[in-house]
Formats: C-alpha cells, structure tokens, sequence
C-alpha cells in the first residue's frame, strides 16, 4: 500500500486523460489499469461548469482520485490562480504542478515550478510536481513540503523508457517523499524497471491511450507495475560486478 | 527580427536548389530522426512524390504519439469586411464593390450565441483591415463581447503593434494566426498594390512582434496558389524554425489554405470573380506538404479549413492533421445576422459541426471542442 498525504493507494500506476480516441476507451482503459489516481489538465475540462463535462462524467468512478494539471501555465502566478480555482472547481486540494513555459518538448521550468510548490504548499494543497530528474531539486522542493516528487524518465509522450535512470537512482536513493516517475515510460518494461529500481509509482498515459487496444495495454501496465513492484519488495538479486577467483591471489597468507 | 534571416535567401536560388532534390536525398530525409530545412527541402521536392505513401505512414505515427488520437475543432467568426486594402485574390478587396457590415457589439452577441449552441469552445475572429473602423477599440471590445463564452478566442486580423497585442492578450486574446500570403516579395507587391497591407516587411515582422508580446500561440502560413508553393512553403518553414528557437514559450500552427473563388461583381454565370491560381496545387501534393511539415515539426499544430473538400478532409485527418473548423461562413453575420452580406471566400465543406464530429469519431478519433482555459492565462 501507498499513501501520499492523506490518501492511501492500493495501486501504484496513476494515469493520464489525454490522447484517447474517445471517453469511453479512456474510461475502459483507466479501470483495467486499476488506477486510483487519474489526472486531468484544467484546459481539457469545464471547470465553469456550463455544461456537463463528458470527460469529468466517464471518470466518475468511486474509486478513481482526480488530479488535476496545470498544464499550459507558463510561470509560478499562472499556477497558483489555476491551482485555487481547480480547488474550488473539483473539489480537491491535490494538485499535479506542471509548468512547462516550452510548448514544444514540454519541460518543466525548475525554477517556477519551486516557487510555486512553495507557494501552494501554505496555501494547504497536496503538491505532487513535475520535474526533471533533478536530485538537488527533490531536496529543495522536499524542504518546500511537497507530498511527493515526479521526475521525468524522458521528455513526455517519448515512449523512450528510463534514460534518466543514473538520476533517478540518486533520487529514490535519498528521497524522504514518495517517488513517482512520470513521463517517457514507453513500455510495460520500463514501468516494471521503474517499480524493481524502488520507485513508489509511474505514471502512464500516452503508452497507454495511443495503443491499439488502450485497455489491454493498460491491463499490462498494472501487471507490470505489480510484478516490479513484488521483486522490489522481494529483493532483487545482486547484480555482481565482482570476479571470484579460483585461485585467489592472497591465499599464501592464511 | 526574421527579416534579417529572411533576406540572406534569395528566392530563385532556393527554389533551384528544392528542384534539383534527388530521390537520394528524400531516402536520407526519410531515414533520420530529426530533420532540418535541406531535408524538407527534400521532402516537399518533385523528388519525393514516389515517397508520398511512406511519408504519411511516418505521418501519422509521428501525429499520433504527440497529439493523440483526437482532432481539434474551431469555428470562424467574421466582424467584418470593410477593408481598405487591395489583394487580388480577396472577397474583402477594397476594389471589390460590394456592400460592407461591421458586427456591433448586439450583433456579434447574437453570432456568438448561435455559435456556442453549436458546442464550440475556440473561436476565431475575422476581419478585413479598416483601422478607422475596426481597430484596436473594435477589437477590445469584441473580445469582451466573446470572453465570457469561449474558453480559446483566436484572431486573424491586419498585422499590429507589440503594444496592441499586449492590450488585446489582457483582453483574453490567446492565438494570432497572420499569413505571410507569399515569401516572394516581388510578386507580394502585384498581388497587394494598395494599402497599409503592401509594407512587405512590417507583415513579415508580424510574428517577432507577436512573440515580443509573449502571445501563447501563433498561426503561420502562405496562400497556396499565388507563388511556387515548395520555394513558398520552404520560407514559411524557415519562418516556424526562427519563431520556435526565439520566442520559445509560444506555440505554433501552420495552415496552407489553397485559392478558393469568391462572389462580387464581376460574377458572370457559374465563373466566379477571383484571382485564378498562378499556380495548381493537386490533392497528392498537398498530402505532401502536410506530411513534409510533420516529418520536420513533430510538435507543430497543423490546420485545416472547410476550404478543402469533405473527401479530402475526411482523409486529412489520420495524416498530421491536428485542428479542423467546420460549419464555417465567411461572412459577417454569416451565422444568424445577415447570412447574405459578402463573403471572404466560398467554403467548399459545408457539413454541419455535428455532422464534422460524427465523421472524426467514426475515424476513430476523438472531437475535442475544449482545450484551453482562461485560468490558465492568470
């Protein structure tokens, strides 16, 4: 079991909204993926709430979590008054800080996105960022208070897998929050490799919503979350860097 | 600012060197993974014609794993035709005596209204250029007229100040699309002999004004049929490739609207008054420049009106293709007001939205009317 703040999870894959060919294979997709924690970007939904939202009405499941995304802010400001009015909106203080100020490859600013998890964190939100795999940023937005931390393992919608692995290893060396790596995970391979390296969760969403058949991709992805995560638990083998010599070189000293 | 860029090319040399492409050259185009200018070159070539297949495969995958298997929709909102400009090719063209409207605020209230019950989210708002008439004042307050009842408004209207797009973004103005019409700066001259439109040079600059500004989004694109579409598409490509590495925190599209005939008074039986194209872009081609922009841009959005047949739309879509409008009128008043004022152009897809959406789910595809909020803009 996972607990972020003040919730606890029996599922270690969250999910993702965008890309799919129709609600109704996002929603197949999301509950074969077993995820309790899905999240949403504000400019995909009605928050004004003119009409029903068709997205919002295929995630009403109870025991599906929103986690609303910032996606498109540019800077700390834009945030924060995003972040307030998704509060109100959705009614829930959780909150994937994303600011890519870079339309183009979608990377996070780490500078604004400290910031404004400093910011967000007084004003009482569960502050889950997305960052590069920045071990020194983990510390700091850490010391901020946020309730978890998510690296990327590549640029988003990559589908390359865990390249920045040598980082993420320092991450989750060190971390005293939850770790979740986000973005670039291509394959149910990588997010097991993600879970036996130590991870606390992924999160997966083109993978899974640009594959042929969502749901049974997203099937997958919760077996191979599953699998990692009991061969974490079960301890891995060590991988030896070390020769055993058949004749050792000191044995004249015994 | 790209006019510095822009005049290191000279336009006979560039159109050489795309047409002496060889098929060794779109082979190697097609192999990389990242791509740059010679290699669209290449690509959008004579040469590459045999390749069309194979570049909507690569197409279409490249589309899918950044956008998703959904389709952006958008509705045209003209607020007028009086223009003070002469474009040969233009239903607004000053020449062209036909009588003019401007939408008033009542008026453009009720355009918006018919329009949100359609389910629209992204507006985009029209006009010809009068700066006495509809200027930066009209504009401000169009904005606040549509602010309320959209979450994405978008603007095509004569080229500005730094300072007014600054004004017009506070207003909730998110999107700029401007239109060179064509990189070639002689033939622009002919084809805009008359007004404030005929500075080459303050159009070009337009983007670097609008990227100053810190706008979110900017639509580029040439006129396909005024000029060789490859040597003008290579610039208009060129122009996306500076605007991306100098104003970074904006977002692109591109359009490539062909020439489409126009009502006025010159109109004789079923030959419509217009510029005929100088040049004749076939279906296969324009598949090849969609494609062409795609395989050099994986992250630019790419754009087609109601301009293009329903045929050639409906197969658009699986390669690159990214946002559509639809039930468009190029009107003024087109929606509900005064559906008879004149038009910019004839559309040529005049499927209802519903009728748009149904086709893009039956494709597999996923209408998406939202997908901005103003929260997001502070």
């Amino acid at each position: 079991m996972l607990t972020i703040a003040d919730k606890t999870f029996h599922s270690r894959l969250f999910t993702g909204t965008g890309k799919f060919g129709s609600s109704q294979l996002m929603e197949e997709a999301i509950i074969a993926s077993g995820s309790e924690l899905v999240t949403v970007a504000l400019r995909r939904v009605d928050i004004q709430q003119r009409q029903d939202d068709d997205l919002l009405y295929h995630l009403r499941h109870p025991h599906i979590h929103l986690l609303p995304n910032t996606s498109g802010v540019r800077n700390a400001r834009e945030a924060v008054f995003a972040a307030e009015l998704a509060r109100e909106a959705l009614g829930t203080n959780w909150l994937k800080l994303e600011i890519h100020p870079d339309p183009k490859w979608l990377l996070p600013d780490p500078i604004e996105t400290l910031a404004a998890a400093e910011e967000l964190v007084k004003r009482g939100f569960v502050v889950l960022p997305y960052i590069h795999a920045d071990p020194v940023l983990c510390k700091r937005l850490e010391d901020a208070g946020v309730a978890a931390v998510m690296p990327l393992g590549a640029p988003i919608g990559s589908n390359k897998g865990l390249r920045t692995f040598d980082f993420l290893e320092i991450i989750l060396a060190q971390t005293r929050v939850p770790v979740v790596i986000d973005a670039g995970i291509g394959a149910p391979s990588d997010a097991a490799k993600a879970m036996e390296m130590g991870a606390d969760a992924v999160l997966v969403n083109t993978a899974i919503a640009s594959s042929a058949d969502p749901a049974r991709m997203a099937r997958a992805f919760r077996l191979a979350v599953e699998s990692g995560r009991m061969a974490f638990e079960a301890k891995l083998a060590t991988v030896s860097g070390r020769a055993v010599a058949s004749s050792p070189l000191t044995a004249f000293l015994d | 600012m790209f006019t510095e860029i822009f005049n290191r090319y000279e336009w006979g040399a560039v159109k050489q060197s795309i047409y002496s492409k060889t098929a060794a050259d779109v082979e190697r185009a097609l192999a990389k993974s990242h791509r740059d200018p010679e290699d669209f070159k290449a690509l959008i070539s004579p040469a590459a014609a045999p390749y069309l297949e194979e570049m909507a495969q690569l197409s279409h995958r490249l589309t899918q794993k950044r956008f998703g298997k959904v389709m952006q929709l958008y509705i045209p909102l003209y607020l007028s035709n009086e223009c003070q400009n002469i474009c040969t090719y233009c239903g607004f063209s000053y020449e062209n005596k036909i009588r003019r409207r401007t939408l008033s605020s009542g008026e453009l209230l009720r355009e918006v209204t018919a329009i949100r019950d359609l389910g629209f989210e992204h507006v985009l708002l029209v006009s010809g250029e009068a700066n006495q008439t509809v200027g930066v004042d009209y504009f401000v307050r169009a904005l606040e007229v549509v602010r309320p009842h959209f979450s994405h408004m978008s603007m095509e209207v004569q080229p500005l100040d730094r300072d007014d797009y600054s004004l017009l973004m506070q207003h909730g103005l998110n999107t700029v699309l401007v239109y060179q019409e064509t990189y070639h700066r002689e033939d622009y001259k002919l084809h805009h002999p008359k007004g404030k439109k005929s500075n080459f040079d303050y159009r070009l600059e337009t983007p670097d004004r609008l990227g100053k500004a810190g706008i979110h989004k900017i639509g580029l694109g040439v006129l396909i049929g005024l000029e060789d579409w490859r040597t003008d598409s290579w610039f208009a490509a060129l122009h996306l490739q500076y605007l991306e590495r100098t104003y970074w925190k904006t977002k692109y599209s591109l359009s490539f609207p062909r020439l489409r005939p126009f009502s006025g008074e010159e109109e004789a039986g079923d030959r419509p008054y217009g510029l005929q194209p100088k040049v004749e872009m076939k279906d296969r081609e324009l598949i090849q420049l969609i494609c062409a922009y795609r395989l050099l841009d994986e992250e630019v959005e790419l754009s087609l009106s109601t301009r293009e047949s329903p045929v050639f739309r409906d197969h658009a879509i699986r390669l690159g293709i990214t946002a559509m409008s639809a039930g468009s009128r190029t009107n003024p008043g087109g929606y509900v007001v005064d559906p008879e004022s004149l038009e910019q152009f004839e559309i040529d897809d005049d499927r209802s939205p519903a009728a748009i959406a149904e086709m893009i789910r039956r494709q597999g595809y996923e209408p998406v009317w939202k997908d901005w909020d103003p929260v997001l803009q502070g």
